[in-house]
C-alpha cells in the first residue's frame, strides 16, 4: 500500500473506468483487436491499483469472490460454452448465435457462444493475475501493504 | 464422432475445474478425481472401440474444415496410448488417496493432476502441429507446478533443471513448426506430409528433423539431453511421480515417432545413424547410471531413460515390425513405469529410507509388495513371460531384419545389464533378512491396501498382457503398419 492522497483519489476515478473499459475491450474483441483477454489484463489492472492504494485486504474485499474461484469460474465458463455446442449437436467449441430483435434498431443483436468463451478467459485472466499479486503479499507482507 | 473423441480432453478439463471450485472439501476433491479417471477409462476405452470397429475416427474442432481448423485424430496407436493411460490414471487416483498428504490436496493435486492428464491426451489425439505445441506447454506448466507442489528444497532444485531445460525444447520444437509452416504454409499434420516436397526442395529435410529430435528428444529423456530427468523424478511424491515417468516421456517419443512417421517417412542423409546412435547410447547411459545409484527413486529415474532407448531403437529402423516393437514397448512401458514408482513410494514408506541397501527384507514383512515388484520390475529386464520380452523380442528380430547388428548386441547386453539391476533391487530391498527393527510405516491395513490395491491391479494386468500378448500385439500391429502406410491416416484427415 502506498500512502498518498494523489493515488487514492486517482484510484477512486480510476477503478470504474477500467472496468468499464475492459467491459468495452471484451465486447470489441468480436471483429477488432481486443477481446477476453485484453479486457481481463485491464480489469485485473484495475484491482492491481486497488491493492496498490488501499490494500490487499481491501481489494480482496471489493472483488468478493476469491481469485481461485474466479478462475474456476472462467475456465468453466469456457468449457461450458463448447459443452454447449455439442449439446446442440454442432462440434465441439463451434460458434451457435441467436440474433435478439432490439427495439427501436433496425438490426437484431447477435449473441454467440463465442461470447460466453470469452468471458470465461477474462475471468480466467482476472482470477490468474490477481492469485499471483494477492500471493506475492501473502509470502512477502510488505511489498504491496507496508 | 463429434462427441465421443473430445472427451479424452473434455473429461479431465471438467474434472479440473471442477475440483478446483470444490477446492474446500477434500472429500469431494477426492471422489470426483476417481471418478473423473474412471470416466476418462470409460471414453478412452469407446475410442479404441470405435478405433478397432470403424478404423480411424477425425473430429474437426469448431466445425472449420482441415487443414484450415484443428483436427483431433485418433488411429490405432493414439487410441492405445489414451487408454492405456487412463488406465494409469485411475490406478494413480486411488494410490493418491492414501500416497497424497492433505496439504499437497489442498494446493491443487487434484487439479493439477487431471489439467495434465487432458495436456497429454490432447497432445496424443491432436492432428494438428501448433496444438501440439500448446498440448505440451499445458503438460508442462501443469508437471512444473506438481513438481514444485510442497516446495521443498530438493523438489525446487529438481523443477530449476526441469524447467530451464524444457524451455529449450520448446524453442527448438517451435522453432521446426516455423520452418515448417514457413515451407507448406500448414499446420495440419496430414496436409504437411501432403507437401513436404518443397522441404525436400530446399535441403531443410535433415534441419527440421533433427530440430524435431532435439525438442522431442529432451523431452523423452535421450541422450545426451537426459540429464534433467534423474535430477527432478525423484523429487515429487509417488503419485505424481508415477505419472511423469509412465507418461511425460511417452509423449515426447509418441511425437517423435508420428512426426518421423508422418513426414519424414525415409529420411535422407544422417538421420536414420543419428536416431540409432542416440538409442544405443541412451539405454547405455540409462542402464549404467541405474547400475550405480543406490537411491531407489533415481535408480527408477535412469531405468525410464534406458527404456526409451529401446523405442527409439525400433523407430530407428523405419521397418513396420520395428514400429510395431516400438509401439508395443510403449504400451507395455506405460503401466511398468508407473507401478514401479508406486512401489518404490510404498517401499519408501514402509522402511523410512529411499537407500536400496538399508531397506532389507521387505519379502518377509510384506510379500505381496514382493511379489507386485516382480512383475514390473521383470518385464523391465525383458524376462519370458512379462509382456516386456515381447516388446524386445520384436524389436531385436526388426533389427535383425534390417540387419543392424551392432544396436542388437547392444540392446541385449544392455537387457543383460537390466536385469543386474532390477536383480540387485530384488536381492538388498526385498530377499535380504528380515528388518529387525520392524517397519516405520503406521498406517492400518486398509490404509495400505488402499496403496497395494493400484499396484497388484497393474501387476494382474501385466502378467496378463505377458501371458497373452496377442491382443495388445495385434494393437501395435495395426498401429505400426498405420505409421509406415500413411495414406489412410491422410484420407480420414484431408477427406
Amino acid at each position: 500500500m502506498i500512502r498518498s492522497l494523489i493515488l487514492q483519489i486517482a484510484t477512486r476515478l480510476l477503478v470504474p473506468i477500467l472496468l468499464l473499459f475492459s467491459i468495452f475491450m471484451l465486447l470489441r474483441g468480436h471483429n477488432l483487436p481486443g477481446g477476453g483477454f485484453v479486457g481481463g489484463l485491464v480489469a485485473a489492472s484495475a484491482f492491481v491499483l486497488y491493492s496498490l492504494a488501499v490494500g490487499v485486504d481491501g481489494a480482496r474485499r471489493v472483488l468478493r469472490l476469491a481469485p481461485r474461484t474466479l478462475l474456476g469460474t472462467g475456465l468453466a465458463c469456457s468449457v461450458g460454452a463448447g459443452i454447449l455446442s455439442l449439446a446442440t449437436g454442432a462440434s465441439f467449441l463451434q460458434s451457435l448465435w441467436v440474433k435478439v430483435p432490439l427495439p427501436g434498431l433496425s438490426d437484431p443483436l447477435k449473441l454467440g457462444s463465442t461470447l460466453i468463451f470469452d468471458i470465461g478467459v477474462m475471468f480466467v485472466v482476472v482470477g490468474t493475475v490477481l492469485l499471483m499479486v494477492f500471493s506475492v503479499e501473502d509470502r512477502v507482507p510488505g511489498l504491496i501493504d507496508d | 464422432m463429434k462427441v465421443l473423441l473430445v472427451l479424452p480432453v473434455l473429461i479431465p478439463a471438467v474434472t479440473g475445474i471442477l475440483t478446483l471450485l470444490l477446492r474446500r472439501s477434500r472429500f469431494a476433491q477426492r471422489a470426483l478425481s476417481v471418478l473423473g479417471a474412471v470416466a476418462l477409462l470409460g471414453a478412452s476405452s469407446a475410442v479404441l472401440w470405435t478405433v478397432q470397429t470403424n478404423g480411424i475416427q477425425v473430429a474437426q474442432m469448431g466445425n472449420w474444415a482441415a487443414p484450415f481448423g484443428i483436427t483431433l485424430v485418433a488411429d490405432s496407436f493414439s487410441a492405445g496410448l489414451i487408454t492405456i493411460s487412463a488406465f494409469v490414471a485411475v490406478a494413480v487416483a486411488v494410490y493418491a488417496l492414501r500416497g497424497m498428504d492433505v496439504e499437497r490436496e489442498f494446493f491443487g493435486f487434484h487439479t493439477l493432476f487431471h489439467l495434465l492428464m487432458m495436456g497429454i491426451n490432447g497432445a496424443f489425439i491432436t492432428g494438428d502441429l501448433f496444438n501440439m505445441y500448446v498440448w505440451f506447454e499445458v503438460l508442462l506448466i501443469a508437471s512444473f507446478v506438481l513438481l514444485v507442489l510442497g516446495n521443498e528444497e530438493k523438489q525446487l532444485e529438481g523443477a530449476v533443471k526441469y524447467v530451464g531445460i524444457n524451455l529449450v525444447a520448446s524453442v527448438s520444437f517451435l522453432t521446426a513448426i516455423g520452418l515448417l509452416y514457413g515451407f507448406t504454409g500448414s499446420l495440419n499434420f496430414a496436409d504437411i506430409a501432403t507437401s513436404m516436397g518443397n522441404i525436400q526442395e530446399a535441403g531443410l529435410e535433415a534441419t527440421i528433423a533433427a530440430l524435431f529430435l532435439v525438442g522431442f528428444g529432451i523431452k523423452a529423456g535421450l541422450f545426451p539431453l537426459y540429464f534433467w530427468l534423474p535430477a527432478s523424478y525423484h523429487t515429487p511424491p509417488a503419485p505424481v511421480a508415477a505419472i511423469f515417468a509412465g507418461l511425460l516421456t511417452k509423449v515426447g517419443v509418441y511425437s517423435l515417432i508420428r512426426i518421423f512417421t508422418l513426414l519424414f517417412p525415409d529420411p535422407t542423409g544422417y538421420t536414420k545413424t543419428l536416431l540409432l546412435v542416440v538409442a544405443g547410447a541412451t539405454m547405455v547411459i540409462g542402464v549404467l547410471g541405474a547400475l550405480t545409484e543406490r537411491n531407489v527413486n533415481r535408480l527408477l529415474a535412469f531405468l525410464v531413460i534406458s527404456a526409451m532407448g529401446y523405442v527409439v531403437m525400433g523407430l530407428g529402423f523405419f521397418t513396420t515390425l520395428g514400429l510395431a516393437g516400438a509401439v508395443f514397448y510403449i504400451f507395455q512401458d506405460i503401466p511398468v513405469k508407473a507401478s514401479l514408482f508406486l512401489i518404490g513410494g510404498v517401499m519408501e514408506r514402509e522402511t523410512g529410507t529411499t537407500e536400496v541397501g538399508k531397506m532389507g527384507g521387505l519379502y518377509m514383512h510384506r510379500p505381496l509388495l514382493a511379489l507386485s515388484f516382480i512383475v514390473p520390475a521383470f518385464s523391465l529386464a525383458g524376462f519370458p513371460p512379462f509382456p516386456g520380452f515381447w516388446g524386445k523380442l520384436t524389436l531385436v528380430q526388426a533389427g535383425l531384419a534390417t540387419e543392424n547388428y551392432l544396436i542388437v548386441a547392444i540392446a541385449l547386453l544392455v537387457g543383460v545389464l537390466t536385469l543386474l539391476v532390477v536383480a540387485q533391487v530384488w536381492a538388498r530391498a526385498f530377499w535380504s533378512p528380515a528388518r529387525e527393527e520392524g517397519l516405520v510405516s503406521t498406517d492400518s491395513p486398509l490404509q495400505r491396501s488402499v496403496l497395494q490395491a493400484p499396484i497388484v491391479v497393474i501387476g494382474v494386468a501385466l502378467l496378463a498382457v505377458g501371458l497373452y500378448a496377442q491382443p495388445l500385439f495385434d494393437l501395435a500391429q495395426q498401429a505400426a503398419d498405420n505409421l509406415t502406410n500413411t495414406a489412410p491416416y491422410i484420407q480420414a484427415v484431408l477427406g
